[in-house]
């Protein structure tokens, strides 16, 4: 297992994994999302009280649950550069932090435009709304403090430890609803529990999480060897890899 | 685990231990400020402040909707099914604004214990369903109420 785990820290070796699991992460991304988006949109039946409008949520709900587990993927990372050094690590970090910015933004922006017809407001300061509000900036803020510091080193451990700050917040996120009065209505799915929507509906919602999941590990692997490139730019098995006209 | 790495690791736990507890105490002692609305059983025992803008939330009360024909005026109980305010709104209700749908009103309470309020938002909860199965749910709790001879109308 361990050396599993120090082969991972290879940039090298990584890089050639991503290469072959790219294809197939797209593949099943678009099939799995599209087959969920046109499945919710245009097929799953209405719902009684907010009739159509309730579609958006084929698209909020993946983009507010894979910004909450791509925060929690960078904070195993950040306690992976602080207590490995391991380099792949902070490339992660790096690479994915302005996906998920993107990602919190869209939950944030679908949910504005459903809470107009649904509440009656665009937006109002409750704690689930808020507290994902924090994760936005929170995802600024790492990109932010990553590009302010020149040295590699220093803004990875300085980066890890805002992450790690950051993390409190996704419990705070997920439980919001729970703990105290919110508009924001309580989770649908719940661990335990069925979930309290029937299957043609939350099956497409499934499969549109599951192909966001393989899609954003897409664009991971993508970003990923573009920083891999850029920070081994002097190594000889780049050099060899360019020369041979492979990018 | 190399002692280097061993102390790094304990490091970071202590750090996401200790902002843990820092977060849940201060969050703790914020609850009402976080709260975006007070429920009915808070009101009715005198926690929510006497005109300060605040905000009620709870249940419509079923029945409890009077309409003012010659003007926008609404009136309506918000209960948590244990205390009921009465409030009261001038403007238009959003759509999903219904007897037994979950509200947020925004406003103030007076003297007398009514709630007027100046915004009125619908709450949603988290259960989703078809039209039909919404319509077949209601025709066997019909149904069941009509059974068991109960008394209980509704009118429009």
């Amino acid at each position: 297992m361990w050396q599993f785990f120090h082969k991972l820290g290879s940039p090298k070796w990584f890089f050639g994994i991503a290469a072959r699991l790219m294809p197939w992460l797209l593949a099943g991304g678009i099939l799995l999302l599209m087959a969920g988006i046109v499945w919710g949109l245009a097929f799953a039946p209405k719902d009684y009280l907010q009739g159509n409008s309730y579609r958006i949520i084929f698209i909020h709900v993946p983009t507010a649950f894979l910004a909450q587990s791509v925060y929690v993927m960078m904070a195993v990372a950040g306690v992976v550069t602080l207590v490995w050094r391991m380099k792949l690590a902070d490339v992660f970090v790096k690479s994915v932090a302005p996906v998920g910015l993107v990602l919190t933004f869209l939950s944030l922006f679908t949910g504005a435009v459903w809470g107009k017809p649904t509440w009656g407001t665009w937006w109002v300061w409750d704690a689930r709304l808020t507290s994902m509000l924090i994760l936005l900036f929170l995802y600024g803020g790492v990109i932010a403090l990553d590009r302010a510091i020149n040295d590699e080193k220093s803004a990875a451990r300085a980066v890890a430890v805002l992450v790690l700050v950051g993390v409190v917040n996704i419990p705070i996120i997920q439980y919001s609803v729970e703990w105290w009065n919110t508009l924001h209505q309580p989770s649908t799915f719940k661990l335990t529990e069925k979930p309290s929507m029937p299957a043609e509906m939350w099956v497409p919602l499934l499969l549109s999480v599951l192909g966001l999941y393989l899609l954003f590990g897409w664009l991971a692997c993508l970003r990923m060897q573009t920083e891999i490139l850029l920070r081994e730019q002097r190594t000889r098995w780049v050099k060899d890899y360019v020369l041979a006209g492979r990018v | 685990m190399h002692p280097i790495r061993k102390k790094r690791l304990t490091i970071v736990l202590f750090l996401l231990v200790g902002l843990a507890i820092a977060v849940g105490l201060t969050t703790y002692a914020l609850r009402q400020n976080i709260n975006l609305f007070y429920d009915p059983t808070q009101i009715s025992a005198g926690e929510a402040p006497v005109d300060v803008r605040i905000r009620a939330g709870g249940m419509v009360e079923e029945g409890s909707v009077l309409r003012d024909p010659d003007s926008l005026m609404v009136e309506f109980k918000v209960t948590d099914f244990n205390a009921s305010v009465p409030v009261q709104y001038t403007g238009i209700l959003p759509d999903l604004f219904a007897e037994g749908q979950g509200v947020v009103a925004m406003g103030r309470l007076n003297e007398s214990g009514r709630f007027v309020a100046d915004q009125v938002l619908a709450k949603h909860d988290e259960n989703y369903m078809p039209p039909e199965v919404a319509d077949a749910l209601e025709k066997a709790s019909k149904g069941r109420h009509a059974a068991s001879g109960s008394a209980e109308t509704v009118s429009y």
